[in-house]
């Protein structure tokens, strides 16, 4: 690192004079900022206009570009709604009970494992470390098949089970690496302390270290929920029974039926379909950013 | 903490240790029933299912490479490498030089940091939705608002999604659309590089572009070799938008049949899964020998500090 600072040659002075300098950084910041907000506004618009045409007339969505709405159509609202063989919500629920069983489950084993990880020693432990991060890259391609297999010979096809056990086998591995991650963080002073209290693991890891990987906790439960709600390609292959559809099948099978007759109510499912992921971002982006980047910051 | 760990050791670490087996035995049961039985187990199965035929209906029955030599002729399955292997390797690239980007654009104090960064993230949230994808399809079909914006400045459009010269390239921008996440860890470690590097330098009299160069570059190969490694894992399972995009076909004419979605037509379509296995197989490979060839090539370029 040193040699490589040393590399820049030595004999250059910084002669620019400050005035420059200073009249340079005024005019580089707001045009770092126009680039900054035009960027932010392409990338929103394709969704700002989901939301508008939303609430426009058919006949209307695709002669605009524009995002402002007048006299907003809720029409599409209802007529989406009810446009399916149960309304919007039941769909809603189904999506709603799957993801609160990956949470519960993501919770639960994948802070079991990860507390082995972190903090107790064991037999062939490098190995099954390295296992378990190259189960993280896995494609999910390469096991479906025989999973359907085994799930349709249980009777598990069109309930929600291999949803949600799977879960509870703590096979979302990357949940585990962050809360190892996160578990190591906390000084081992604090259990070494319950110990010699007398606390066993188990004490320790329920009253001891659960408490202290709240953050960790959080992160998993925001993720979980966003993958799941959105998760498309098991929900595809273990549910075809209308009435067990979570809802981005409900949706797909609308846009499919509907295309280019009624956007408007197609837009306006889409859109509520968004809603909860965009309530869970904002409220815990905080959990989100800080996730990722103790994941992937080394 | 020394002294503690000291009287640990003291106190005969064999009992300790084997106590310390069995708790993590409990602790990772969970998790080795889901290992084995849901991982691993099936990942062989389908090893064993791809030399047989088996349609689900009647047992398997072993037909040796019949599988894997069918896989030479096929030309849907050439169609759908040639289709995976173009998203990757353009759409990939494409998204972490955006991500590099915009996170260079926010790194060192820029007013409204938090504001932007979840405004760019987003999108990687909602990218592999069903909601997103049908946008998709309504802003590049033929009457959708592209060709709408592109009629009010009087440029003849076509229909993107319809047309097989450029469906795929819908996708790929849908791709470059969701590069949020790589850049929030991007940012997170443009935060890392310590400042006095750069002070250092710029006694030294060293430039802007010469900063960027000969340190934010090389203190940054290990996050951009991470991003790397894992966009294109995830690239490679793309399923979802060409799903629904496409309507299920993989269409116009198999340009954007995926390999995740021919395979999900031969396995679920026609409950051929003892074909689907096998391509199962096959994509394992590709993934793998990417990853491999991946960390190979990262001794020549990406600069470890320790």
């Amino acid at each position: 690192m040193t040699d490589r600072t040393a590399a820049v040659p030595r004999s250059l002075p910084a002669h620019r004079p400050h005035a420059t300098r200073r009249i340079r950084r005024a005019v580089r910041a707001p045009l770092k900022h126009c680039l900054l907000a035009l960027c932010a506004l392409t990338m929103l618009y394709p969704v700002l206009w989901m939301v508008a045409s939303s609430l426009r007339p058919n006949n209307q969505i695709f002669r605009s570009a524009g995002l402002a709405v007048t006299h907003p159509h809720l029409q599409n609202y209802s007529n989406g709604w009810n446009a399916f063989s149960q309304p919007f919500s039941h769909y809603m629920i189904n999506s709603a009970i799957v993801v609160t069983g990956a949470i519960l489950g993501n919770l639960l084993a994948c802070s079991l494992a990860a507390y082995a990880f972190a903090r107790l020693e064991f037999r062939a432990k490098r190995v099954l470390f390295a296992t378990m991060l190259v189960t993280i890259m896995l494609p999910i391609h390469v096991i479906i098949v025989p999973q359907y297999v085994l799930y349709s010979e249980l009777g598990w096809v069109n309930t929600f089970l291999p949803l949600i056990v799977p879960k509870f086998l703590a096979t979302d591995a990357f949940f585990i690496f962050l809360m190892v991650q996160f578990i190591r963080g906390i000084p081992r002073e604090i259990d070494e302390a319950a110990r010699i209290d007398g606390a066993g693991h188990a004490r320790i890891f329920f009253h001891v270290i659960l408490p202290l990987m709240i953050p960790a906790l959080a992160t998993t439960a925001i993720f979980t929920f966003i993958w799941t709600w959105n998760d498309f390609y098991t929900q595809l292959i273990y549910l075809t029974d209308p009435d067990m559809y979570t809802t981005p099948l409900a949706l797909r099978t609308f846009v499919d039926q509907q295309t280019a007759t009624d956007w408007g109510s197609v837009f306006a499912m889409s859109v509520v379909s968004l809603v909860p992921v965009f309530l869970v971002f904002l409220a815990g982006q905080r959990f989100l950013l800080r996730g990722i980047a103790t994941t992937g910051g080394k | 903490m020394s002294s503690i760990n000291e009287l640990r050791r003291l106190r005969g670490s064999q009992r300790g240790a084997r106590q310390q087996n069995k708790a993590a035995f409990f602790f990772l049961l969970p998790w080795f029933i889901g290992l084995f039985g849901i991982t691993l187990g099936p990942m062989l199965a389908s090893l064993y299912l791809s030399f047989t035929k088996y349609n689900l209906l009647q047992p398997p029955q072993f037909s040796g490479l019949d599988n894997w030599t069918r896989m030479l002729s096929d030309e849907r399955l050439h169609k759908s490498l040639q289709v995976t292997f173009s998203y990757v390797l353009v759409s990939v690239p494409l998204q972490l030089a955006m991500a590099l980007g915009l996170a260079l654009l926010l790194d060192r104090g820029v007013r409204g940091l938090a504001f932007y960064r979840s405004v760019f993230y987003l999108p990687s949230l909602i990218g592999g939705s069903v909601a997103i994808a049908v946008l998709w399809r309504a802003m590049f079909g033929t009457n959708g608002l592209v060709n709408e914006a592109l009629a009010f400045v009087g440029v003849q459009g076509q229909g993107w999604i319809s047309e097989p010269g450029t469906a795929l390239s819908t996708l790929v921008v849908l791709n470059v659309w969701t590069f949020g996440s790589p850049m929030v860890i991007f940012l997170a470690g443009l935060r890392q590089i310590p400042t006095s590097l750069y002070e250092a330098a710029s006694v030294d009299g060293a430039k802007h572009w010469r900063q960027f160069r000969s340190i934010t570059i090389p203190l940054l190969t290990p996050i951009i070799f991470f991003n790397l490694v894992l966009q294109i894992i995830h690239a490679f399972q793309t399923f979802t938008q060409a799903f629904v995009v496409s309507g299920g076909t993989g269409g116009p004419a198999d340009s954007t049949l995926f390999f995740s979605l021919y395979l999900y037509q031969r396995g679920f379509g026609h409950f051929d899964m003892g074909y689907a296995s096998a391509l199962a197989w096959v994509l394992l490979l590709i993934v793998a020998a990417f990853t491999a060839v991946n960390f190979w090539a990262s001794k020549y370029w990406v600069f470890y500090d320790d």
